[in-house]
């Protein structure tokens, strides 16, 4: 709504329809908005995630003293703050996608539509159980 | 009576305005009025000038949807003392639509869209009338039940912001109803529909924000049923990839494999 | 100033008109169609049907039940040669609609489900759960799509039929979004605009349905037929109008007076049983439930609300699986408007209006007296509903008639020659009218939305569930001076652009026309029949009035009256009963079979 204009041109039985602009900040209007945009600013941190995985396998690779030098680079105040936020989202990002397949997947049981979290249930439950054994491994190890 | 609540309403005419304006009119509260009551008494008693759509007023016509507060709302479902809190009730048209006047948007295109996705029934070897119906047992009935309960009333169009982005995208009431009839066991049309809506105008279009679904008053869920299409899809065309034999049958019976 | 021609015109996009354009374009593929409606199609007031249609389907059924039933509920005033062809055509057309996807509620096997309803002997009521209007219009609609001759006018208002030498050659039409005025012609029109209920201040009718078609014909020199029969629903909300369906009785539902009684056994309609009985108690038919709801009232065995005094009708004895399953709309519509939940509270209810019986006459192809000039649906009588309708025939009505006037109108369009002399000029006409009439004028002291309810009242008052000689003579005075007063109507809106305002003004023009027919036909019918109930007449008679009022319009606007007997083929009057297993009946239909024997003269006799 933020034509200047002041003097309409209408022409008689030619209707002139007004045809709001959508603004730049549409996604800070409304909660359910910002939490979308959220959600897809997610995969920039899952992405971050990742290659920062790729990177300590190099390292690890690479020999103890690479390792040491990267895990030294992992402690400075900035990447620690890095991996909060990155934290954060891929827990974000994990969760809403997780709560959102019922929805993409309609699962039926012998004609019956089962309930939305039995079809959620099982991503939790490998992610639990995936988490401990490599957790375990990690722990033993 | 006593008590009032004041209601601001967009008011936009092409003959003397150039954008649309806010204007105020004070309202009685009452227990069992809709916003659509208070509209009525504004034409009625104040100003007979303020134009809107309504006809059936029990949420089934699908004519009287305006944002109240910002959120998309049937005008006839939405009563007036859920917002008595407040100081004032804002009322403007629907959202991402051109706007004829003060609360009238245009639906050409949502119409053009609606056609575009063949939303009725294709099918060719059917028997003749006397022979009687296609038998569909109900929980066939059931796998497309919730689709076909769309309304039309297009505030999920207003719900979503990739509409508001993408003109061209097809939008969740028109792939809903596609999806409606891909999943109706009478029905052969899902791979002619593929066209459209396996398009980045169509279901690749959507981001799943899933807005539609919250606001949809038929509880319909059409960002369901465009997830629920793209699993499908991508499915056939990885079992394409994989198998290519397979293809062609897997295309035919596209909208059943999509659950 | 644009004409643009067609073969064939439907004013109206409901049920009715969206089946006789399909019906039209089968006719012939070249025929060029259009449908002009004042609202998108989907939006039509067929959408709020909510019970279902009736066709016989079920092997313990009979053709001959269906229009027995459907003859006995409109206490003999139908035109039995119609209710023939109705109730034979109607399963035919529920299939097709079947074949065009609709999605009908099924039986385990697959095969469509049917249930009982008032009135019905038999179940035969096809349904689409308690959303059966909205999913026949919407499948309709879809399926016109595929049409590529079926053009739409959408947000078109209809203000005048254009006719030359008594022939119709088309309409006068504004386009709500420009305010252009514009001359559609065509060889053939079909009205197809539905009721008239916004006449009456309380009713289940949506904002659009003001009799338009009917003012329309009844203008252009065409009969209206039995106006003074109109349907009282017995189930409305109070306050908002509206419906809980009759399928909320048919499975079971009871009507409860303020003691919690099933007072309807004290009005001959038989005696309480836990469940439903076919034509008994509460599936009684409309007009005896709403006549007893009076009694009731007037004996103070209602309650008394701020929207009128109310009755109970009670569901919670069917359970919330019954409720969720066969009546999900009648609990959404509880929850969301009435805020109560019919799984555990009782539901106010109050007579309200439903239907119009009358209509434009026509015969049994939907055409009118007037060249030119079809019509289906509620706008029309055919007459199925004599003088009360059964619930779910109307929807099947609209299919059949809707159907047989489209292909009726298409056939008589194939044969004529384009002839539009005049169409412009009447156009430009109804324009200069328009503007200096409403968009140009000043210094008008009258509201539109103060006379619509002086009106809406005077009526309500006068034409009510009970009728009488001084009210009604009284109501006919005071609705000429409304006619008068509306003559200085006075706008705010002046705009072209989508003027409501400027459109509620004429529909305020059309109801008044309705509502002075409805008047007067009710002040000359001096029996009562089915929904026509006079105090001072409480008695049927046939011998003055086995026959159709037929009300014509004069050049000076006053109207004159003329009666037109009904067509009588298999089922010679009998005494309506509801809620007796067959005893009298039996004699009906021993008459029944003397009359088949007889039925060679017995028509001829009676329809000449």
């Amino acid at each position: 709504m933020q034509q200047p204009t002041k003097v309409p041109h209408y022409t008689k039985y030619h209707p002139r329809w007004f045809r709001p602009r959508v603004s730049v900040y549409w996604w800070l209007g409304q909660w359910q908005y910002l939490r979308f945009i959220l959600r897809e600013l997610s995969s920039v941190f899952v992405a971050l995630t990742v290659i920062m995985t790729l990177l300590e396998l190099r390292a690890v690779v690479q020999g103890p003293v690479a390792y040491a030098r990267f895990q030294h680079q992992l402690a400075k105040p900035g990447v620690i703050l890095i991996s909060l936020i990155s934290l954060f989202f891929v827990l974000f990002h994990t969760i809403t996608w997780f709560n959102l397949t019922p929805r993409a997947m309609a699962v039926k049981v012998a004609g019956k539509r089962i309930p939305e979290w039995l079809v959620a249930a099982p991503n939790y439950l490998i992610w639990i159980v995936v988490s401990g054994a490599i957790s375990l491994l990690i722990l033993r190890g | 009576m006593g008590e009032s609540i004041v209601l601001e309403i967009a008011r936009y005419s092409p003959e003397r305005d150039a954008e649309p304006h806010l204007e105020t009119y004070e309202v009685p509260l009452r227990k069992e009025w809709v916003v659509l009551d208070a509209l009525n008494h504004i034409k009625d008693k104040i100003d007979g000038s303020l134009t809107y759509r309504w006809s059936c007023r029990m949420g089934i016509c699908g004519s009287c949807g305006v944002m109240v507060n910002g959120e998309p709302k049937l005008g006839c479902a939405t009563f007036l003392s859920s917002y008595a809190g407040r100081k004032r009730v804002r009322v403007e048209p629907l959202r991402y639509f051109p706007i004829v006047r003060d609360l009238v948007t245009e639906l050409g295109d949502f119409l053009a869209k609606l056609k575009k996705v063949k939303p009725w029934l294709i099918r060719t070897d059917g028997p003749l009338l006397r022979e009687g119906e296609y038998l569909q047992t109900p929980e066939q009935l059931d796998d497309y039940r919730q689709l076909s309960m769309c309304i039309n009333c297009t505030l999920c169009y207003s719900a979503c912001p990739v509409v508001g982005l993408d003109a061209l995208f097809v939008g969740p009431a028109a792939i809903a109803l596609a999806q409606r009839y891909n999943k109706d066991s009478r029905d052969r049309g899902a791979k002619e529909r593929t066209l459209i809506l396996a398009h980045p105008d169509g279901i690749w279009g959507c981001t799943f924000v899933g807005e539609c679904t919250r606001v949809c008053p038929q509880h319909v869920d059409p960002a369901g049923a465009i997830q629920q299409y793209k699993v499908g899809s991508a499915l056939a065309w990885f079992e394409g990839l994989i198998m290519p034999k397979k293809r062609r049958k897997t295309e035919d019976r596209h909208g059943a494999a999509a659950d | 100033m644009d004409v643009s021609d067609h073969d064939i015109l439907l004013v109206g996009g409901g049920a009715a008109g969206l089946r006789a354009a399909i019906a039209a374009a089968e006719v012939h593929p070249k025929l060029s169609i259009a449908v002009v409606s004042k609202v998108y199609p989907m939006r039509s007031h067929t959408v709020s049907a909510e019970g279902g249609a009736a066709g016989v389907i079920k092997a313990d059924d009979s053709l001959d039940e269906h229009a027995y039933d459907t003859i006995s509920g409109g206490d003999w005033l139908c035109d039995q040669d119609a209710v023939e062809a109705f109730v034979k055509e109607a399963p035919l057309e529920l299939v097709q609609l079947e074949r065009w996807g609709c999605p009908w509620s099924r039986e385990p096997d697959g095969h469509i489900a049917v249930r009982a309803f008032g009135g019905m002997k038999k179940k035969r009521t096809w349904f689409a759960a308690d959303k059966t209007g909205f999913h026949m219009l919407h499948t309709l609609f879809q399926t016109t799509l595929k049409y590529e001759p079926i053009a739409r006018y959408d947000e078109w208002f209809v203000t005048k039929l254009l006719v030359d030498d008594g022939r119709v050659l088309g309409v006068v039409a504004i386009e709500l979004m420009s305010g252009r005025v514009q001359a559609i012609t065509a060889r053939a029109v079909v009205l197809c605009t539905g009721g008239c209920g916004r006449v009456f201040p309380f009713t289940t009718n949506a904002n659009i349905k003001n009799g338009d078609g009917m003012a329309l014909a009844y203008r252009a020199g065409a009969p209206l037929k039995d106006m003074e029969f109109v349907q009282y629903h017995p189930t409305g909300l109070p306050f908002t109008g509206i419906l809980v369906t009759e399928a909320a009785r048919a499975e079971g539902g009871y009507l409860l007076n303020k003691e919690g009684y099933r007072y309807l056994q004290d009005y001959n309609l038989g005696t309480p049983e836990p469940k439903p009985v076919l034509r008994s108690m509460e599936l009684g038919p409309r007009d005896r439930l709403s006549q007893a709801f009076v009694k009731e009232e007037q004996k103070g065995r209602t309650l008394t609300t701020p929207y009128g005094s109310v009755v109970h009708l009670d569901l919670r004895h069917l359970g919330e699986r019954t409720i969720n399953l066969k009546l999900p709309f009648v609990r959404e519509l509880c929850l969301k408007y009435q805020n109560l939940d019919p799984v555990k509270e009782l539901i106010p209810v109050r007579p309200v209006v439903h239907y119009m019986m009358g209509g434009v006459s026509t015969d049994v192809d939907g055409c009118t007296p007037l060249p030119g000039l079809y019509a289906a649906g509620e706008v029309a009588c055919v007459s199925i509903n004599g003088a009360n309708r059964l619930g779910s025939n109307s929807l099947a009505e609209c299919l059949v008639f809707g159907r047989r006037a489209g292909r009726a109108a298409a056939l008589f369009a194939s044969e004529q020659r384009v002839h539009h002399r005049n169409a412009l000029a009447q156009a430009h006409d109804e324009q200069k009218r328009l503007e200096s009439q409403f968009l140009q004028k000043s210094g008008g002291r009258e509201r539109v939305a103060a006379i619509r309810e002086q009106m809406q009242a005077t009526v309500e008052a006068s034409a009510g569930i009970y009728r009488e000689e001084p009210s009604l003579t009284r109501a006919a005075a005071k609705l000429r001076e409304l006619q008068e007063r509306a003559e200085d109507v006075s706008l705010d809106d002046h705009s072209h652009t989508f003027n409501t305002e400027l459109q509620s003004a004429l529909e305020l023009g059309f109801m008044l026309d309705v509502a002075e027919s409805i008047v007067e036909c009710a002040l000359h019918r001096s029996e009562s029949r089915g929904a026509h109930q006079r105090t001072d007449y409480p008695a049927r008679d046939d011998g003055n009035f086995l026959a159709h009022s037929l009300l014509f319009r004069n050049e000076d606007g006053s109207s004159r009256i003329a009666y037109m007997p009904v067509k009588i083929t298999q089922w010679p009057p009998g005494e309506r009963i509801y809620g007796r297993p067959q005893e009298p009946a039996r004699e009906t239909t021993a008459a029944v079979d003397q009359s088949r024997q007889d039925k060679q003269s017995l028509p001829a006799r009676r329809a000449s």
